[in-house]
């Protein structure tokens, strides 16, 4: 405790690690010294092949398999995923009446999170009432993973940079899957973005003359990630969500869409939502529908622990996918290298890449520093698994979980004292209520499930291939490729939220509203039954499964 | 009955209810662990969202805590309850039109004045924040202050519902902070240059280039990109 600011600070009355792990930490101490003076070299181009091929999950055939039904058949995905894809609709169409509507909007938006919000914001600077909007979400408006980025947002807004160096790194990233057009609009508008959040008042770091505090992330050529000390994701968030509740924007909390709603040509009408606390179902009409459901990372896959909020389940995908949306890279997971690995409460929680932007090294067993520090995410990734279970030189925990050290008492040696507490504040503060200071210990770290790379096929202006149907945010697929930087998803639902609320608020004031049918869902549980799939499963899944075991196996429903 | 027998079990009391769970687990893992599946009270699981505010007391202890349940490990003899929304009252304004002559803190938040400095708003915050202090300062005016005391607030609201003056602490600072992030923290010229040059086209054709590149020949560029040091 150096500034005494955390004053509830839990005093450690023990080592929180055990002897085991301390063993290992005085061999990190030995060789600190020595490495602070030293970087690790950059991969090549075939080492990082290499890493992947052998390490990085996605590369395990056993984790995915194929479609068997809908736009994407044929294609590899995880099981999990594909689980749902192909699951039957959680609603039959004939248990509900669609003849009574309970709400007519222009623009219905499905997902309170960053992209949602944003394009709520950007459909009224377009001109529509925000009277005529509805935001539907699942859990309280801004609890979304959006809350949760903690390193920054990216943007070529210095001098020495440029969008086509942005652009570079993040086709670079992606490893060339990208659509082009897609991360030239996240390049290109990724300054202005900036400008708009500085006039909602969103406080960047800036140094006292007004310019920008920039670091490297992984995979970066030039320093662009911006931040609010490592609270970036809730800095943003909060102003954007504050600026909608300004402008009284209507949002349906604990009322996630659970189906579109198409008229007979399969344009995206309206969608049902489900009240979740009173359980019953609420008929939407809308003139335009944004997807902007998230991510995936609550699906576990691989039995990854994950840093995602408790609602990112992959609705959207579901419901889209039914309604005949393409899905692209869906057989790319982000694992980010460095998830809590100990203590046992926290395990899967994001230790920021903005940690080893400023100098922390991952360190093995023995003390040895083996990676680079800022390797693309899924290099990082792949070189933390190898180290631990190709190389066995982790470090176990007594629950048996395999980790490297993340070397962060470096930080405040590179920087000087009150650095970390100061601009990752979270972390400090993550820690030390487990009674670890990350200033005078390592931290050990495994990679963790944090992005679904892929998502809903859009093009520039945030369509969709459904007429009626625009997605913004992680939902949607296609700007990061097979691999997103760190900094970028921050800047996804901001760009591509504004761009399909721009787009869904121009074709509201073009069109009227549409007959309300659940006609492509009759028609995919009939793919469903054609492909021979069973009806064992359904979706949308809404909310992950963690009960307890022995509550579980004593569950009727009676009520 | 245990699912572990070899798992060391403690004794809580959820909403008055009692429950065995293994020790070690956080608040919001011991109630799924019981039998309970989140709607309320849930969000990020990480401390961002503010959605798992908790009031406990531990046994043969008079005095009531508050945390997060997602950080927070459960003891032997807890008793807690969630507190997944506080009513607190939050004005509407337009940050275009604040007027910064008088105090807008004030004039949006007159209860601010109520403050008897009982103390119990910092000694609530889940996130170790010096309210109380940040509070003062809003009475006096100090914009900055108020945002830089007030930037890791997660918005629970827990201070707001044990406030003895009905203050919505957590409604002020997010009105500071923006007041500040949009008039008093120093401008970016570079931000603002950037933004004028994209205005202009000045990357329209490089970009409209590398857009147009073949796979091989953005490899090449890739690998032969510049890396700032």
């Amino acid at each position: 405790m150096k500034t005494g600011k955390f004053k509830n600070k839990k005093a450690a009355e023990a080592d929180p690690y055990p002897e085991s792990m301390r063993e290992s930490i005085r061999k990190v101490e030995e060789t600190r010294d020595a490495r602070l003076g030293e970087e690790v070299e950059r991969m090549n181009p075939e080492e990082r092949e290499e890493v992947l091929n052998e390490f990085h999950p996605d590369y395990r055939e056993a984790g995915m398999r194929e479609l068997k039904a809908g736009p994407n058949r044929g294609d590899e995905m995880p099981l999990e995923l594909a689980d749902l894809l192909e699951a039957y609709p959680a609603v039959r169409p004939e248990e509900v009446d669609l003849s009574e509507v309970d709400y007519q909007v222009d623009v219905l938006i499905i997902g309170g999170g960053g992209a949602g919000t944003v394009a709520s914001l950007w459909a009224i600077r377009e001109g529509i009432d925000p009277e005529d909007i509805l935001i539907a979400t699942k859990l309280r408006h801004g609890d979304a993973n959006s809350m949760m980025a903690q390193g920054g947002i990216q943007a070529a807004d210095k001098e020495e940079d440029s969008p086509g160096a942005h652009f570079l790194d993040i086709i670079g990233g992606g490893h060339f899957a990208n659509k082009p057009e897609l991360a030239k609009a996240l390049a290109e508008d990724a300054p202005g973005i900036l400008k708009w959040h500085e006039e909602l008042g969103v406080m960047y770091d800036k140094n006292e003359d007004g310019s920008m505090q920039t670091l490297h992330g992984g995979g970066t050529s030039r320093k662009r990630l911006h931040s609010a000390k490592d609270y970036t994701g809730m800095e943003l968030m909060r102003n954007i969500r504050d600026r909608a509740r300004n402008l009284d924007v209507p949002v349906e909390e604990f009322s996630p869409a659970v189906e579109l709603l198409t008229d007979s040509e399969g344009t995206v009408t309206g969608a049902l939502l489900y009240n979740m606390e009173t359980e019953q179902y609420y008929v939407v009409r809308a003139k335009s529908v944004v997807m902007a459901t998230g991510g995936f990372g609550r699906l576990h896959i691989q039995e990854f622990p994950t840093t995602n909020h408790y609602g990112a389940t992959a609705d959207g995908l579901v419901m889209a996918y039914r309604a005949g949306a393409n899905l692209l890279d869906m057989d790319s997971v982000q694992y980010h290298p460095t998830g809590a690995a100990f203590p046992e409460q926290i395990v899967g929680l994001l230790v920021t890449e903005k940690v080893r932007g400023s100098g922390a090294v991952p360190v093995n067993r023995k003390g040895e520093a083996f990676v680079y520090n800022l390797e693309p995410r899924d290099v990082e990734a792949g070189a933390l698994i190898r180290e631990c279970y190709g190389r066995d030189l982790g470090v176990e925990t007594p629950t048996g979980m395999k980790g490297v050290w993340l070397d962060t008492p470096m930080i405040d040696m590179m920087h000087g004292e009150g650095t970390f507490e100061e601009n990752l504040a979270y972390i400090y503060r993550l820690y030390t209520r487990f009674g670890i200071d990350p200033t005078e210990d390592p931290l050990l770290v495994f990679p963790t499930l944090h992005y679904q790379n892929g998502g809903i096929e859009i093009n520039k202006k945030g369509r969709t291939a459904v007429e009626g149907l625009f997605a913004g945010g992680e939902v949607e697929g296609g700007v990061h490729g097979k691999n997103r930087l760190m900094g970028n998803s921050l800047l996804d639902y901001n760009v591509f939220g504004k761009r399909a609320g721009i787009a869904a608020a121009s074709r509201a004031k073009e069109n009227g509203w549409g007959e309300l049918t659940m006609q492509h869902v009759k028609d995919y549980i009939e793919n469903l039954e054609d492909s021979g799939i069973e009806a064992k499963r359904k979706s949308p899944m809404l909310v992950p499964e963690y009960r307890g075991e022995e509550a579980l196996s004593r569950s009727v429903d009676i009520l | 009955m245990p699912e572990k027998p070899d798992t060391e079990m403690v004794e809580i009391f959820i909403m008055g209810k009692k429950y065995e769970v293994p020790k070690g687990l956080t608040i919001m893992k011991a109630m799924e662990y019981s039998g309970y599946q989140y709607v309320r009270g849930v969000g990020c699981r990480g401390g961002f969202c503010g959605a798992c505010a908790t009031i406990y007391r531990v046994e043969g202890d008079y005095k009531l805590h508050t945390d997060l349940a997602c950080q927070t490990t459960v003891q032997d003899g807890m008793y807690l309850t969630q507190l997944p929304f506080t009513p607190a009252g939050r004005e509407k304004y337009d940050i275009k039109e604040i007027n910064l002559d008088t105090n807008p803190l004030l004039d949006l938040y007159p209860e601010l004045a109520r403050c008897v400095s009982c103390n119990t708003c910092t000694k609530t915050c889940p996130q170790d924040l010096e309210v109380m202090d940040f509070v003062n300062e809003a009475i006096r005016g100090n914009i900055k202050k108020v945002a830089e005391l007030s930037f890791d607030c997660i918005q629970c609201g827990l201070c707001a519902a044990r406030c003895p003056a009905e203050i919505p602490h957590h409604h002020v600072g997010q009105l500071a902070r923006r007041i500040y992030g949009r008039y008093q923290a120093p401008d970016s010229h570079h931000l603002e240059n950037r933004v004028q040059e994209i205005e202009n086209g000045k990357f329209d054709e490089e970009l409209e280039e590398l857009a147009g590149l073949s796979k091989g020949k953005l490899e090449e560029r890739y690998e032969n990109r510049e890396i700032q040091e």
